[in-house]
């Protein structure tokens, strides 16, 4: 039996067709694998099964009923729920007041019967093997957890149709593992999944069906059985996709980045960094392997002076930067991809071309005396947008409004050519397609073929063995050791990930734990 | 620019919220017993019914323009102030001040008493941004809290030593003249032209000048401001400084041109009606003309209104209560938008 079936769906984005004349149908217990180049309109599509969007024309049957879906309410009424990429959850409530909310089950009338939520939260973790505990609250829990209770979230308001928006690009390979299985179960239980994902092995390895998406239109739809993952990531990107890229061996040169003892402490004061130490050299990638929250954000932090630095020594090309203010190191020849490109990274409010321009607005030739020169700013986005092939309707379009992977492609570009001395690389493909993780990685070698230096986090084993010439793995605030790129395996990294090395002394609590606002760290009045 | 239908939504949402908000209004007038008709188009006339008429919904006008954009700036740089009743009131009377006790030709006397205005009014609105930035003290408790001392302090100097020996009432003396605003009819005087060319000023200040992209840049994403090496520190004070001395100018405009003398009662709540003003405008400096013009003949108007047709002159602030909540509401006001054609 088709669950769902879209028939025809267009959707327009001013200057953008996202989805043109699309149809697809998913079967009765059946993961379907949703693919498609950043930008193909992957999300819109599935935004308007979740009644987020109203397409221009096309029909939507749920169980083979004709439906219209004007909003959320109507799509979860309809058994349908959906994981966004970004959580809707909120931090400082418990897992059992975040599923209730909007749907509270109330005694009288007035009173909340939280006890009976958590029951059945209980029950339907245990009953999917989700194993969630109903009173712990958002903040306390890994994202891992948190992605599980928007799972949880979808099933408590009855979802048999799940659409799962890239679950897979915040998680760790553990965590991955764990989802697959969840999954599992809920198709033995009847539900059936749609699944959006980058990764071509995860889509080999979990999904019955594929359906590629290229320029909102459907592409083409096979068997998971019958393709091969270099199949698949052609129909996606039109082209053969490099898997393994070639590095070619480079002597290292003189010391970029040398970081001696350092250490800071977590937003919460906490030490999160307990006396690093280590060095990145001209033409050199070093990779920064570990399980997430080991200190990689401090880390990456206190190097880009977004943090302060407790004690210790960081010094760029010889020159110390420790706790200068960020506009100071950047001009030392800084560059930096954070993490996360929606709390740092971009003004999602600003447009492309303004986004482009962050670090060097106040220079020329954007800037004349105290005037902006659009002209050259859009001069520089169009050439930008062209050669990062980022998919935009234009270079005045708000940020906001582009796909989670063309984001991510602006702030790479924009990082790259400015062609820093050493480039800081928080998890830089993370949400990109396979064409565009092939290209940020010949990127990242061309800077490491020019000299530059590059410090390389990121939790994705593969990509840090891929390119590293040195892997160093982190482990509570500490490197717990070193492996270079060609002695580098999955195993011995992921053994050191988990801090075998021995039991490290805690360092005693930080005083004067910086304060909340962002502001205040680098007040230089 | 190009022009989506995005925009032209952005446009829509304030007009709507005023049509529904007469709409409304029209429903209190009828409680009150009056003629809807005769009420609205007495306020009509009100504000626009004669030369004189318009001359004085203009002098109400100039001094929203300024209390809006004061407001409007801040919060284009994530900052909410409240305090621009107390920055107007600051500088209104340093203005007196100096109008009255320095004997200066026009030429140099009136651009001295904008240059103090803007000091003084700055350094009030400088005074909570420095607060924030430093301390994290929130500029909405503090701002309301220099509300109260700009006001208690200000009317202690009428009532004391800056009072004017023979006056009546308690005010400053009359500034000398060299420091008079022109005027045109009435109390309208050349202020109007000077909130034009400031609205204009700020326009470009925010959308094309590199001091703008920082302060835009922080009051969307404070985060990623610091991330691009924008001390977001500096630009929070320096924007409560710019919002003061807007403020400080509508003060400045009041003493100068239409008061030519200071009291408490110069402001008609003018800093607080600026908060209306810049948000009914979306914090756009010219939506601010547009809005702060409205205000200013709803306010003028309403006078008329309860002479010619008796309807209270309440009925204008509900009115103007309504517009306020209708754009705050702005789902709401979304639902009238003629809708996408369902299938
Ligand atoms: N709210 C919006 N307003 C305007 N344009 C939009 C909006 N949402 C999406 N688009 C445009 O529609 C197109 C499809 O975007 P969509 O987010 O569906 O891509 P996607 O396939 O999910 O890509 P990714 O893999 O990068 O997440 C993009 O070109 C994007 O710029
Ligand atoms: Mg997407």
């Amino acid at each position: 039996m088709k669950v769902v079936e879209m028939m025809g769906i267009t959707k327009e984005f001013p200057g953008i067709k996202a989805n043109e004349n699309v149809s697809f149908h998913l079967n009765k217990g059946e993961i379907l694998a949703l693919v498609g180049e950043n930008g193909a309109g992957k999300s819109t599509l599935m935004n308007i099964l979740y009644g987020l969007y109203q397409p221009e024309s096309g029909e939507i049957y749920i169980q083979e009923k004709p439906v219209v879906i004007k909003d959320p309410n109507t799509a979860i009424s309809l058994g349908i729920g959906m994981v966004h990429q970004h959580f809707m959850l909120i931090p400082p409530l418990t897992v059992t007041e975040n599923i209730i909310l909007g749907s509270e089950p109330v005694d009288g009338g007035i009173f909340i019967n939280i006890d009976k939520a958590s029951r059945k939260v209980k029950d339907i973790s245990e009953q999917y093997g989700l194993k969630i505990d109903p009173f712990a609250r958002i903040e306390s829990i890994s994202v891992g957890m948190q992605q599980r209770v928007e799972i949880l979230k979808t099933l408590y308001r009855g979802a048999e149709i799940l659409i799962l928006d890239e679950p897979t690009a915040v998680l760790t390979p553990q965590e991955i593992k764990e989802l697959f299985t969840i999954m599992r179960v809920l198709i033995e239980k009847g539900k059936s999944i749609i699944i959006i994902t980058h990764k071509l092995d995860e889509v080999k390895e979990i999904s019955d069906r594929i359906v590629v998406l290229r320029h909102g239109k459907i592409m083409g739809e096979a068997l998971t059985s019958e393709v091969s993952t270099s199949q698949i990531a052609s129909m996606m990107v039109g082209r053969d996709v490099v898997f393994r890229i070639k590095k070619e061996t480079i002597e290292p040169g003189e010391v970029v980045l040398d970081v001696h003892n350092v250490t800071a402490c977590d937003d919460r004061g906490l030490p999160a960094l307990q006396g690093i130490t280590f060095n990145v050299r001209a033409g050199e990638i070093v990779g920064i392997a570990g399980v997430d929250g080991n200190g990689q954000t401090e880390l990456v932090e206190a190097i880009t002076g977004l943090r302060s630095v407790k004690s210790g020594k960081i010094s760029l090309k010889g020159k110390e930067i420790t706790n200068l203010p960020p506009r100071k190191i950047i001009e030392t020849g800084l560059g930096h991809i954070p993490e996360d490109r929606h709390k740092r990274g971009l003004v999602l409010n600003f447009s492309v071309a303004e986004n482009f321009v962050l670090m060097e607005y106040y220079k020329s030739p954007f800037a004349k005396w105290i005037n902006l020169s659009y002209r050259a700013i859009n001069d520089f986005a169009q050439k930008l947008i062209g050669r990062f092939d980022v998919r935009t309707p234009g270079k005045e379009t708000l940020v906001r409004s582009l796909s989670g992977g063309n984001q991510q492609k602006i702030i790479i570009a924009r990082e790259i050519v400015r062609n820093p001395n050493i480039l800081i690389a928080s998890q830089p493909t993370r949400g990109l397609d396979v064409g565009a993780i092939e290209f940020v990685q010949e990127n990242l070698l061309e800077q490491r073929r020019n000299g530059k230096a590059i410090l390389l986090v990121s939790l994705e084993l593969e990509e840090i063995m891929n390119l590293s010439d040195r892997i160093l793995v982190i482990y509570e605030g500490s490197i717990v050791g070193e492996v270079s790129g060609e002695e580098a395996t999955r195993d011995k990294i992921g053994i050191m990930m988990t801090g075998v090395k021995g039991e490290e002394e805690k360092g005693e609590k930080c005083v004067g734990a910086e304060t909340v606002l962002p502001f205040v760290q680098n007040d230089e009045l | 620019m190009k022009f989506h239908k995005e925009h032209l939504i952005e446009i829509c949402i304030p007009v709507i919220a005023v049509i529904l908000a007469l709409i409304v209004g029209s429903i209190f007038i009828a409680l009150s017993g009056k003629g809807i008709f005769n009420s609205y188009s007495a306020l009509l006339i009100g504000a626009f019914g004669s030369k004189a008429s318009l001359a004085e919904t203009l002098v109400k006008t100039v001094p929203l323009i300024f209390c809006g954009l004061s407001v409007a700036f801040a919060f284009r740089c994530g900052v909410f102030n409240i305090g621009a009743e107390g920055q107007l009131l600051i500088a209104g009377v340093a203005v007196a001040c100096v109008g009255y006790a320095i004997k200066l030709p026009a030429i140099i006397h009136i651009p001295l008493c904008f240059l103090v205005a803007i000091i003084a009014g700055g350094l009030w609105g400088g005074l909570a941004g420095y607060l924030k930035a430093r301390f994290g003290a929130h500029e909405v408790i503090t701002t309301i809290m220099l509300n109260f001392i700009a006001l208690k302090f200000t009317e202690f100097l009428v009532n004391g030593p800056l009072r004017e020996p023979s006056g009546v009432s308690p005010k400053t003396p009359h500034i000398l003249e060299s420091a008079e605003l022109l005027r045109i009819i009435g109390r309208l005087n050349i202020s109007i032209f000077i909130a034009l060319i400031v609205t204009g000023i700020i326009y470009y200040l925010l959308n094309r000048t590199t001091a703008g992209y920082e302060v835009r840049a922080v009051g969307f994403n404070p985060l990623a401001a610091e991330y691009g090496g924008i001390n977001v520190a500096k630009n929070v004070v320096l924007a409560m400084f710019i919002s003061g001395a807007l403020a400080g100018l509508a003060g400045c405009c009041e003493v100068l041109g239409v008061f030519r003398y200071f009291m408490p009662d110069i402001s008609s709540d003018y800093g607080f009606q600026g908060i209306a003003v810049a948000l009914l405008a979306r914090n756009h400096p010219i939506g601010v003309l547009l809005s702060a013009l409205l205000f200013g003949s709803l306010s003028n108007g309403a006078t008329k209104m309860q002479v010619i047709a008796k309807t209270p002159k309440q009925i204008a602030s509900i009115i103007q209560g309504l517009v306020i909540m209708f754009v705050a509401a702005d789902m709401l006001v979304r639902y009238f938008l003629p809708k996408k054609k369902k299938e």
